[in-house]
């Protein structure tokens, strides 16, 4: 078998970004922003003896009258509508723990998730019992943030919906999002209207280069779908062939999925671990250019160093020439 | 040690350095991708490593959290190697609990905690080479791996020992001054502020001389703090350069048999007072090659 091996080198770093963030004011914990106390004081900063003092390590962000420090690298802080991608971590009373890389464990609850057959009722003691059924601790869920509590845990809801029809009348301007456990678990009501992906792979990255977008579920032209979750964790998956049908019978996707299918998703997931590595913000286009430009390559080449920056670079060029 | 005099009379130390100045320091933040945050310091010969994760849900027992504040966790660990003789040092041990607590002591003075009531952060650090100051070197190296990881602080944690030899205070111990049995002191301090947040010494040394022992050590931190403080701009610029590589291990290369080694030593470029010129053995061992040319003009935005 043959075997690569490298050797460290020292790299040139790639010159500054043109005019992007060289005037922005950088600041360390410790640094007096200001001393005049007109401005209220946002995140990363502290009020001490007559002076804003940063707290975080990052750029000063001024909007009117309230300056704010923001950090380079945070957890996924939660705001309404996102779209996230979580793991659930516990099976509770009434509602699941889901972790979602942010400052404290998401809740689910279970009056948040949609009953099968679309009912509307008040959730019942069978329908606690029955909450191992639905998710178990280590399935994949995407949801959307609902609300944001106080002391910053995010609430999520799963309103399931026939892809691209609103079927939950309570809330008709919601997106289409999912319900993907990646386990091998299955559901025992034979009419839940859930969409069940089923099989794919997630990525974790830093939540501060998701791109945000109207939507966040896209299916890409070259063959599998992706789900960009605001916080970080984005879910690759082979697009589902019979979008169309009825969900009414449940269908545990756990069939093979084809080599052409795996290749394209692999390329996929490290397309996009390159983007990070750069430090470029990942939404559909620049994914989807990342792939094309990395189709002369073999998969497993694209994370060495040169051909990453290769591709990545040829990238930024596209995206440029496309906007301007 | 019998014959060794620690401070000549021209005033020069064993290593040859004077009494106020500090080890040559080299610090680098990001090291890991998947910690929250992490950072590697070194202070002269010694090596320490920090890695932070957090604020996070509390795990184990959900009766350990704190319904206002978040709850700080430290842990010390020596390598085995780490001394001049190999010793193996098991987890629990007296040494490392009061290390750990000391840290803990430290970082809940400086991290604003009251922002992330019932959550729970956890700082890791790991001492590779100890020459003297490990105390110093870990607070330092957490201090950078907060930082990374975003977490509010009040300010710069730095911290420095300091000795007394001859009338003279000394900054910055090695392990063979610390080792002569003299008194030693071990002050972590908040620079813009000058509060103390940890100040340790167990050994006798008359009151008078305190003031001078204090003030050298104070005096060192300031200094570690002017450092750290280039560090940090220095490992923005590069982020927002966006070119930056770090260890391979939060991403793993698609095919097993290729061995990732090579990564950018993030100080060795174009030099500067921080720069050493010697590679850190622990993270790239081995050759530098001139920097390849990368084709193109590297366009600005993204």
């Amino acid at each position: 078998m043959a075997m690569e091996m490298r050797l460290p080198v020292a790299r040139k770093p790639l010159s500054e970004r043109l005019g992007r963030d060289t005037k922005k004011h950088l600041v360390v914990p410790g640094d007096t922003i200001t001393t005049d106390t007109g401005f209220m004081r946002g995140h990363g900063t502290y009020m001490g003896e007559e002076k804003l003092i940063a707290s975080v390590a990052g750029s000063v962000e001024r909007v009117n009258k309230l300056i704010c420090v923001k950090a380079l690298k945070t957890r996924y802080i939660g705001e309404v509508g996102d779209i996230v991608v979580g793991r659930i971590t516990e099976v509770q009373q009434k509602r699941w723990k889901v972790e979602t890389n942010s400052r404290l464990d998401s809740v689910l609850l279970l009056s948040s998730m949609n009953l099968p057959g679309g009912e509307l009722r008040r959730r019942s003691a069978e329908d606690e019992l029955a909450m191992r059924g639905f998710l178990q601790e280590g399935d994949l869920i995407s949801a959307e943030v609902q609300a944001v509590f106080s002391d910053g845990a995010v609430s999520l809801h799963t309103r399931s919906l026939k892809y691209g029809k609103d079927v939950d009348l309570s809330c008709p301007a919601r997106t289409r999002h999912g319900f993907a456990p990646s386990s091998t678990h299955l559901l025992t009501y034979p009419e839940a209207h859930i969409s069940q992906l089923g099989q794919g792979v997630l990525v974790q990255v830093s939540p501060s280069l998701v791109k945000r977008q109207k939507t966040h579920f896209h299916d890409l032209p070259c063959g599998a779908s992706v789900i960009l979750g605001n916080n970080g964790f984005i879910w690759i998956y082979p697009t589902p062939e019979h979008k169309e049908e009825e969900a009414g019978g449940f269908i545990a996707n756990l069939e093979p999925v084809s080599l052409a299918d795996r290749e394209v998703i692999s390329r996929l997931r490290n397309c996009i671990i390159s983007l990070v590595t750069q430090r470029m913000m990942l939404y559909d286009t620049s994914i989807l250019y990342c792939y094309e430009a990395s189709l002369p390559h073999q998969i497993k080449d694209i994370l060495k160093p040169e051909i990453m920056e290769e591709i990545v670079m040829e990238t930024r060029q596209r995206l440029l020439e496309q906007e301007g | 040690m019998a014959g060794l005099e620690l401070l000549s009379d021209q005033g020069y130390r064993v290593d040859g350095r004077r009494a106020g100045e500090l080890r040559k320091i080299q610090a680098r933040m990001g090291v890991f991708a998947q910690a929250d945050g992490s950072a590697y310091i070194e202070q002269g010969n010694t090596k320490a490593l920090a890695v932070v994760y957090g604020p996070h849900e509390i795990r184990g027992s959900r009766a350990r959290a704190l319904p206002d504040r978040a709850l700080v966790n430290c842990q010390y660990s020596s390598a085995t190697f780490s001394t001049g003789e190999r010793k193996r040092r098991p987890h629990g041990d007296r040494k490392s609990c009061e290390m750990g607590l000391q840290l803990r002591q430290t970082f809940e003075a400086a991290i604003l905690t009251q922002l992330h009531p019932r959550s729970q952060i956890d700082i890791y650090v790991q001492v590779l080479q100890a020459d003297g100051g490990t105390y110093a070197a870990c607070v330092n190296a957490a201090t950078l791996a907060v930082l990374d990881a975003g977490i509010p602080m009040r300010d710069f944690v730095c911290a420095c020992s300091a000795g007394f030899v001859d009338g003279t205070a000394l900054a910055d111990l090695s392990h063979v001054e610390e080792a002569a049995g003299g008194p030693q002191l071990a002050l972590a301090l908040l620079p813009a502020s000058g509060q103390i947040a940890l100040l340790e010494m167990d050994a006798r040394l008359h009151e008078d001389h305190l003031e001078r022992v204090l003030e050298a050590a104070a005096q060192a931190a300031r200094d570690v703090h002017t450092l750290l403080d280039r560090v940090v701009r220095q490992h923005r610029a590069e982020l927002r350069g966006g070119h930056r590589l770090v260890l391979g291990a939060g991403f793993p290369a698609a095919d097993p048999a290729h061995l990732h080694v090579g990564e950018r030593h993030g100080l060795h470029h174009g030099g500067g007072a921080v720069c050493g010129r010697r590679p850190c053995p622990g993270f790239c061992p081995g050759l530098r090659r001139p920097p390849q040319e990368v084709g193109g003009s590297a366009s600005g935005l993204a």
